[in-house]
């Protein structure tokens, strides 16, 4: 056992400064490599699932269309985070849809998909990632909260809570959520006075 | 190498979770569902196993007083292949662990194994190791993802066996439940252990 | 305003032990005396808030501008964790000799200490601005020091009880950290 552990230790490269340097950088180099190749090997799937989503949750928020509202999409001025989606049929406007957000979520941010029918009223709500407490701010999902929403016009109905004066009736015990979700909706219903923005290139959020 | 000692070894003597009480994080933060555990388990595998064969290969090249950040750099990238992979495929599972995939890279047992096991041995036996240490974590995260399914959700694995509106114990899929749930099953694990003892 | 309620969030309501399951491993571990749980308390503050500037800023700065984050941030952020850590290392070798021997090997162990990758992480997807970051880094620090110590204090006397074979050790720290746990989720009332 003795001479073969002898064995192993001579085995072993040196710890000497350019021994450590030369072997960091070539497995830095390998492992830059390596990933650079599996992200060009995964890129396009991790699109197609995004295209996926954004479509489902379309399909899901905006009245009847018979267009691609995802190849029309555009952005505003003033927020590049924000995807406005035009919906038509026969190439006349029905509807419209925002993509939009809150930080003031409980954890990390909430996107939501608001669709707008042509009078600009709520038509659906679709959540599309949220990472709020289970069992209580996850509820937004539950019809009982998101579908208050629908059918209602912004320019009237207070995009708010209750406890803040608004009209909008809060989950309870999740009122950090609540007005998240409220946020986001304000924000997509401001979204659609804002000034459009050229989309420069097709890469997705 | 025995194989079944081996996996005795991984699954029950030195349980990851329940034993040698490594890798904590993950395990209580993704276990509100046994999918969810079960998902976290063997993507954590996934990269012990790659983590393991590739020091295991390059152990003698690598100088004895930068083997931690070498074993770091090896570990980092498969966590992130992983992440890549798992984002393009199973896209669901994905968005529930959240930022507790990148934080693979921070599960002692991986880095742990490395430098207990993958640099002292060959690839075979690091392969091995990596395999039923994996698994046995992976079964430990389903256990208490079930328990905590079960007793939080009325469901086991997703299939829901309670009436819609049944009250269930939420508690159990919250934080403390986590908490709560772990340490009963270890204290269940330990008093089972002595008994055989 | 904005910075209380980040605060307050990241100490009380949003505890990073309690809620967020980040830096169990040391929470457990480090836990059994209220002296080292302040010492690795201080450690750690320092060690997440100069991590999260740090990657902050590389990321910001750097490897989201060439899309390099796609792919490599997980290697990158690792690996400014190791790299402060090692400097923590050696700074607290000369500065507190006393303080360096207490802490032991739990000292490099903070680099496998999920709540500091995972701070790093978060700022990003909660989009928060470098100021930001740095606040929610010192206030998680604050959080978990303060998660330690009042479970290193509970430990301490419940050294004094008798408590059923089974449960020794970790089963029943657990069973506190979830009592401790149901405590903090009170505060969610707070913001």
């Amino acid at each position: 056992m003795n001479s073969r552990d002898k064995k192993k230790e001579k085995k072993k490269l040196a710890s000497t400064f350019p021994n450590m340097v030369l072997v960091l950088t070539v497995i830095a180099a390998i492992s830059a490599l390596a990933l650079g190749f599996t992200y060009t090997a995964t890129k396009d799937a991790i699109a197609q699932v995004e295209v996926k989503r954004t479509l489902k949750a379309l399909g899901e928020v905006l009245p009847a269309f018979d267009n691609n509202p995802n190849d029309e999409k555009y952005m505003v001025e003033g927020d590049d985070d924000l995807q406005i989606y035009p919906a038509k049929t026969d190439d006349q406007p029905v509807g419209i849809a925002v993509k939009t957000y809150s930080d003031k979520g409980f954890n990390e941010r909430i996107w939501l998909m608001v669709g707008f029918d042509k009078d600009k009223k709520i038509n659906n709500i679709s959540v599309l990632k949220h990472k709020e407490t289970p069992g209580l701010g996850t509820k937004m999902k539950e019809p009982k909260f998101k579908d208050q929403f629908n059918g209602k016009d912004p320019a009237s109905y207070r995009l708010k809570v209750t406890k803040d004066s608004g009209d909008v009736d809060a989950i309870s015990a999740a009122t950090i959520s609540s007005r998240a979700f409220c946020d986001a909706v304000q924000r997509a219903y401001d979204a659609l006075s804002k000034e459009r923005k050229e989309v420069k290139d097709e890469s997705q959020k | 190498m025995n194989l079944k000692n081996e996996f005795v070894r991984g699954l029950i003597r030195e349980n990851a979770v329940f034993v040698l009480l490594l890798g904590m994080c993950p395990t209580l933060a993704v276990t509100g569902s046994a999918i969810n555990g079960m998902g976290m388990g063997l993507a954590s595998t996934a990269v012990l196993l790659g983590s393991n064969v590739v020091i295991s290969s390059i152990k003698n090249l690598i100088p004895d007083k930068v083997r931690i950040p070498a074993f770091i750099v090896v570990i980092a990238s498969f966590v992130q292949v992983i992440d890549l992979v798992m984002n393009a495929y199973t896209p669901d599972l994905h968005e529930q662990l959240g930022i507790f995939i990148p934080l693979i890279v921070v599960n002692c047992i991986i880095l742990g194994r490395a430098e207990a096991f993958a640099s002292k041995n060959g690839i075979l036996g690091s392969l091995i190791d990596g395999l039923v240490m994996g698994l046995g974590f992976t079964c430990s995260l389903v256990i208490l993802g079930s328990v905590r399914e079960v007793l939080g959700a009325g469901s086991i694995f997703g299939i829901k066996f309670v009436s819609a509106d049944a009250s269930t114990i939420l508690l159990f899929i919250l934080p403390p439940g986590a908490f709560i749930a772990l340490g009963f099953l270890i204290a269940a694990v330990n008093r089972l252990t002595r008994k055989r003892a | 305003m904005e910075y209380l309620i980040i605060i307050i969030g990241a100490i009380f309501v949003n505890n990073i032990v309690l809620a967020q399951f980040l830096g169990i491993c040391p929470f457990l571990g480090v836990s059994t005396r209220v002296s080292t749980a302040t010492g690795m308390s201080a450690a750690v503050m320092f060690v997440m808030t100069l991590a999260t500037m740090v990657t902050y800023l590389l990321n910001t700065l750097l490897l989201i501008p060439l899309g390099l984050d796609k792919f490599l941030q997980t290697v990158v952020f690792i690996l400014v964790i190791a790299a402060l850590v090692q400097m923590v290392e050696l700074i607290l070798k000369k500065v507190s000799p006393p303080l360096y021997q207490a802490l032991g090997v739990y000292l490099p162990l903070i680099t496998t200490n999920c709540a500091i990758m995972g701070v790093a992480l978060l700022v990003f997807k909660k989009n928060f601005g470098l100021i930001e970051s740095v606040v929610f880094a010192i206030a998680t620090a604050i959080g978990f020091g303060l998660a330690l110590v009042l479970f290193a204090g509970i430990r301490e006397k419940l050294e004094l009880y008798e408590i059923p074979e089974a449960m020794k050790g970790a089963p029943i720290a657990l069973v506190t950290a979830g009592l401790l746990s149901l405590a903090f989720m009170g505060f969610s009332g707070m913001v």
